[in-house]
């Protein structure tokens, strides 16, 4: 048995494939009877799709120091 | 300089923190329009420049990220222009029935297909995308940044942490609010819409 507090850790972890076989089973079986853990894997599974749909770009953080630099120079 | 400053907090334009709130949104914005991101950074960063140098015409009328777009569309339209002078690559020749083969054929045959999904699906995703990065921007710091390295540059968890100087359970919480802020988000401006 694991809590709800778990159930969602895991579920966030194998959103990035970092979830042990194990944990994926806990999971599975905590889902049998929690209805909300249910509904929030649906809602984080489908967050993550639209994030991989959307194809988001971004700069990394030495690109933006970068840039805060550049900027700093002109004010 | 003393007059540009007080004209800033009259209209309340934070140019010290446009890298870190918009950087993001309008590197998105340029990407998807110009295709190269060391162009799209370019065109950003000159975004910012212009911003600040016409500081004194920002009446507050359009919130800052709305008007840092508008500049940004123009210097998109501008790097086009520039990049067609230079190479005469505005005139488009189209020739039809270059060949034997292709006889017959007509103009017909060049419309859209109505029921491709291709074309509406790539505006969806670039609104999606822009929707996206709105709800990030809206994160406190600390999780837009963990998540963007998270979810948007792939990194490892070790990696992460290292890097920010936090353990594990920490950065997990973090990409637990900031998944559940965004859920809430998306749910207010792109489902609802």
């Amino acid at each position: 048995m694991i809590s709800c507090d778990e159930a969602t850790l895991i579920c966030n972890k194998s959103q990035y494939k970092e979830a042990t076989i194990i944990e994926k089973m806990k999971l599975r079986f905590h889902v049998l009877y929690c209805s909300a853990c249910a509904g929030f894997i649906k809602k984080n599974t489908e967050l993550t799709s639209l994030c991989t749909k959307a194809n988001l770009r971004t700069l990394t953080s030495a690109e933006k120091m970068a840039m805060k630099q550049e900027l700093q120079k002109q004010i | 300089m003393i007059l540009l400053k007080n004209k800033m907090t009259a209209h309340q334009l934070h140019p010290e923190a446009w890298v870190d709130s918009y950087a993001d949104y309008l590197f998105n914005y340029a990407v998807s329009r110009v295709s190269d991101s060391e162009v799209a950074k370019d065109l950003v960063q000159d975004t910012f420049f212009a911003g600040l140098k016409s500081a004194k015409n920002y009446k507050g009328e359009a919130a800052e990220r709305t008007w840092l777009i508008a500049i940004l569309k123009r210097k998109v339209i501008d790097h086009y222009r520039k990049i067609n002078s230079n190479k005469g690559k505005s005139e488009v020749r189209m020739s039809y029935r270059t060949n034997r083969e292709g006889e017959g054929s007509w103009m017909e045959e060049q419309v859209a297909d109505p029921f491709s999904s291709f074309e509406n699906d790539a505006i969806e995703n670039e609104e999606l995308g822009m929707a996206l990065q709105g709800c990030i921007a809206k994160l406190p710091k600390k999780q837009s940044l963990v998540f963007n390295m998270k979810t948007i540059q792939g990194m490892s968890t070790e990696d992460i942490c290292k890097e920010l100087q936090i353990n594990p359970s920490n950065l997990w919480v973090m990409i637990h609010r900031a998944r559940t802020a965004l859920m809430g988000c998306l749910n207010q401006n792109w489902f609802k819409r």
